[in-house]
């Protein structure tokens, strides 16, 4: 606890050290950025210690007279307390090469509210009142909404800032009725919301609200708007940040406020939280596959993740509520598992994204092409990356739908018939929403790295520098070690489902080597294995091919059927890419087509494709609130003797009332 | 845990589907010029192909990638890992607990990956457009053929493909009918992953509507070799899965070593009856537009949903 209190308050001495010098950028990326990695990795290691460890509280002289702040690290903390510092030691050495002068605000300010944001963040784990809970998400909230907008001369990066904030705040506002609900009538630590039982009603309201405000956080349908504006619009190792640590921790308060401090779970409340998760999830790699924005396609695949997070979650709870302690265990295990795979895979996509944006200065995947030979480690490294999300073995993605999918098939016969109906129905989805992620990383992939440039300025892209190249190493390594060695990651998941359900999952019975959660005869994965198979077979087929026969090559112009007039532009896009998708979910999109006649003389093809949602949500949702504020403002007469009046009266008022 | 005859009948297993795959390839290719009324090639000219192919010399194009030549060797050791947990001859598989159904799935939607970015890597036309296609058929056959496995699994419960195929040989003559419609499922979804009519022509290079072969157009010398050795051992992988969970009997259980030597022949029977019917398919239909492709594997990703359905509510 000492040590972890300890790296927040460096962070926060680092940031305030920008401050004082806001444009020298040496100081900034060579010392401050590094000393904040090295915290990070600290944290990681502290809280890989407090794990097995023993529930630590402790109270912070600080904040309000008689309202201190209460600090509390149990086991489900120290998990996303790691997460956050693996993740961010990768993040802040990228950033420490990434930073440059002129790229909106200086990079001094950029530190403060980068070291803000994350020590924000490790506070919200560790708050154990709502009162200090609702303070650092705030701060969480703001210092983020300073790093979307550091390029704020742009109009749209201020709207998309607006957007971000707008939500966050009406999320906040549905924790805080919820911690307003839970804390019965005692006060606001979370000891006492542990200890009060709070009517069904009540509760069930309570978990609305959480739903409603972490979702908001996390990006869950119908909330996800303010995600592929946002994502896009901050520096890349913001998006990485945002993306991979802060919808985490939407995830852990609500599996805190759904485990810890409510004490029942309703059946149907994990039934809600599953077919919302699955929405989410089909919805986001579906628009994630015709976007033509290389991060806003990211943007759209975090949402994807978060569904299928939010799919163990709802999964467990069903579980949970019948009693099937294993099965809730092996629910959870998927969804924790895939929470730290997903901050590494995402993260490092991220900042892959972010290296391609300072060499290229370039956004849209139709600008891109064969960056795979002018930026290789880049290109290397995303490729792990991009097979990690796509959840293909042997890297960590796969290890998670792995679990998850186990998690389906051994569901055993729940007492609710329509249940039994909807387990495999949702299997289903979670397979065909792995089976689109793969669509979409083919194309992020193959139309930024590979193919020819479609553009005459990418000769000249230059590959990353080495603070960029180490953060990205260290997150690609991640995604491996995730990969191959899931038997000693569950044992650290355990404790936090011991800690949540009461029962642990117990990865393995034949040893570190092969992942059986539930006994070696039903199922089994040895990851080391199958990667040592594959490496085997490809080095003893390379072997024999070079024994047995000669290893000559020409090298020559593309055959393509032997048409003569390539060109790069008779490539692929990301919209000819996508194509498929636009026609098989049409209902999905909004889509406006304007298609050129055989006679135009200079033809034109365009298309938009666009969310149903803000038609049928948020623009209503919008004019509803426009016209309630214009009747507001017949209020408003601008002379001071009407406002006087206003003041009377509601004085005459109140004084009949009190009387 | 592993035993020495249960790694040599591993070994033996692999190598047989390697050296015998190209077979069942020429064998089906034979069928259909017998259909067609031709002579026909023989049952050998895949071998004659694939060693012509490896004497000549690779021609890469100028930007070709390390990626682009390393994704030949990557998918023939994919398939030759899928052909290692597959059951052909006996149940006794020292690899099998390594990777079970799912990481099958996983195993070929790997391989897939690996074939669609090296279509994408020279940047040609044709390349990208077969990549497109090829990532559009399987995001609807992998959940497809997921669900079918899940059927299995769901009727012996457990996952590994070994321990299903022991539970479906013991309870001979029971008739699933969760299985039954998780058939057709699987044929469709075999149909389409390996390149045939009615979804693809695994026989052309000129047709705007190819998928495979547009991918691999710029493999030349023994990159194609590897890739045409990979093709054959993928329609050899998916005809042994669908024995394995649909006629499962004379797969000998553990590692009885006369079970092995009778489950050869076995196996090539069904191979032969169900490499002729794979002709027969290809012969009396037609090849579909390409947009009517999602709407087939829709279907058959629907049915292996109804069949997981159907287990759910029947038991069965």
């Amino acid at each position: 606890m000492q040590l972890i209190l300890g790296v927040i308050a460096l962070w926060l001495v680092l940031g305030i050290a920008g401050v004082f010098f806001p444009r020298n950028l040496l100081l900034v990326s060579r010392v401050l950025f590094p000393a904040g990695a090295l915290g990070a990795l600290l944290l990681a290691a502290a809280a890989l210690d407090a794990l097995g460890g023993e529930i630590q509280s402790r109270v912070l002289p600080l904040g309000l007279p008689d309202l201190p702040f209460h600090l509390r690290l149990d086991a489900l903390s120290a998990f996303f307390l790691l997460l956050l510092g693996a993740v961010t030691a990768g993040i802040s050495v990228f950033a420490a090469g990434y930073f440059r002068r002129g790229e909106g605000t200086p990079p001094g300010l950029q530190c403060l509210y980068y070291h803000l944001f994350i020590a924000s963040m490790a506070l919200v784990l560790l708050a154990d009142d709502a009162y200090a809970f609702m303070v650092f998400w705030e701060t969480m909230a703001l210092s983020s909404y300073f790093l979307v907008t550091s390029d704020h001369a742009k109009a749209e990066i201020r709207r998309a800032g607006f957007l971000y904030l707008l939500i966050a705040h009406v999320g906040a506002i549905g924790i805080l009725l919820c911690f307003g609900l839970l804390h019965g009538s005692g006060d606001y630590t979370f000891d006492n919301m542990r200890a009060v039982q709070l009517a069904p009603v009540a509760a069930t309201v309570a978990f609305a609200l959480a739903l409603f405000g972490f979702g908001a956080k996390a990006g869950m349908l119908p909330l996800h708007v303010w995600l592929p504006e946002a994502h896009p619009a901050a520096p890349s190792p913001v998006s990485a940040l945002m993306s991979a640590v802060m919808l985490k921790t939407a995830i852990y308060g609500l599996l805190r406020v759904l485990f810890d401090l409510l004490h029942t779970q309703v059946w149907w409340w994990g039934v809600v939280i599953l077919v919302l998760g699955l929405a989410t999830a089909l919805y986001g790699v579906v628009f994630s596959a015709v976007q033509s924005d290389m991060k806003r396609l990211l943007a759209y695949s975090s949402i994807e993740n978060i569904g299928f997070i939010l799919v163990g979650i709802g999964l467990a709870v069903i579980f949970q509520s019948y009693g099937m302690r294993a099965l809730a265990a092996l629910a959870l295990t998927a969804a924790l598992y895939h929470a730290i795979n997903h901050a590494y895979f995402k993260s490092l996509l991220f900042l892959a994204t972010g290296s391609v944006l300072h060499a290229t200065r370039e956004r849209a995947l139709g600008k891109l092409g064969g960056l795979i030979h002018r930026m290789p480690w880049v290109a290397w490294l995303a490729l792990v990356g991009t097979l990690a999300i796509a959840g293909l073995p042997p890297l960590n993605g796969f290890v998670s739908e792995w679990l998850m999918l186990q998690a389906f098939l051994f569901t055993p016969n729940l007492p609710h018939p329509y249940l039994n109906m909807l387990i495999p129905v949702a299997a289903a989805a979670i397979a065909l929403a792995t089976a689109l992620a793969g669509y979409v990383m083919v194309k992020f992939y193959g139309v930024v790295f590979l193919g020819q440039p479609r553009e005459p300025s990418l000769a000249s892209a230059h590959d990353a520098g080495t603070w960029e190249r180490a953060g990205l190493v260290w997150l690609a390594a991640g995604c491996i070690a995730l990969g191959i060695a899931p038997v000693a990651v569950i044992g650290v998941i355990d404790s936090v489902t011991g800690q949540l359900l009461g029962k642990t999952l117990g990865a393995s019975a034949t040893g570190w080597m092969f992942l059986t959660p539930i006994g070696p005869e039903r199922a089994s994965y040895a990851p080391l294995l199958f990667l040592l198979g594959i490496l085997a077979v490809w080095l003893l087929t390379w072997l024999a091919v070079r024994r047995f026969y000669h290893g000559r090559v020409r090298r020559a112009p593309p055959w393509d059927c032997g048409f003569p007039a390539q060109t790069a532009r008779m490539q692929d896009t990301a919209e000819g890419f996508g194509q498929p998708i636009r026609q098989v979910f049409e209902p999905f999109f909004r889509m406006q087509r304007e298609l050129p006649t055989p006679f135009d003389a200079a033809p034109r093809y365009r298309v938009s494709v666009e969310d149903h949602l803000w038609y049928w949500l948020y623009l209503p949702l919008a004019r509803v609130t426009n016209a309630l504020t214009r009747v507001v403002t017949l209020l408003q007469r601008g002379r001071i003797s009407v406002y006087l009046m206003y003041s009377f009266v509601t004085l005459l008022v109140l004084l009949l009332f009190v009387r | 845990m592993i035993s020495w005859p249960g790694l040599v009948a591993q070994l033996t297993e692999v190598l047989l589907a390697v050296l015998l795959a190209p077979i069942l390839l020429g064998w089906v290719n034979q069928c259909r010029a017998w259909l067609q009324n031709k002579n026909g090639p023989g049952v050998l000219q895949p071998y004659r192909t694939l060693r012509k192919l490896f004497a000549k010399e690779a021609v890469l194009a100028h930007n070709a990638s390390p990626l682009f030549r390393a994704t030949p060797y990557a998918l023939f050791a994919c398939m030759c890992l899928a052909a290692a947990i597959v059951p052909t001859l006996g149940t006794d598989l020292p690899f099998s607990p390594a990777a079970d159904a799912i990481a099958l799935v996983g195993i070929l939607a790997l391989a897939r990956v690996f074939i669609s970015l090296a279509a994408m890597d020279i940047g040609t036309a044709f390349g990208s457009l077969g990549a497109r296609r090829e990532m559009m058929v399987g995001f609807l056959a992998e959940p497809a053929l997921l669900m079918v496995l899940f059927t299995a699994s769901l009727i012996s419960h457990s996952t590994s493909l070994a321990t299903i195929v022991a539970q479906l040989t013991q309870a001979e003559f029971v008739v699933y009918p969760s299985l039954a419609l998780a058939g057709v499922a699987f044929t469709m979804v075999s149909l389409a992953e390996n390149a045939r009519i009615p979804v693809d022509n695994p026989s052309t290079h000129l047709e705007l509507t190819m998928i495979h072969e547009a991918m691999v157009l710029e493999y030349s010398g023994r990159h194609l070799a590897l890739i045409e050795w990979s093709a054959a051992l993928k329609l050899f992988v998916y005809s042994c899965i669908g024995i394995a969970l649909f006629f499962p009997f004379g797969i000998a259980q553990g590692g009885d070593a006369l079970g092995l030597v009778l489950a050869l022949p076995a196996l090539a029977a069904k191979l032969g009856v169900g490499g002729f019917a794979l002709a027969v398919i290809e012969t009396v239909s037609a090849k579909m537009r390409i947009f009517r492709a999602p709407e087939f594997l829709g279907t058959a990703f629907l049915l292996a949903v109804l069949a997981m359905l159907i287990h759910f509510l029947l038991e069965a």
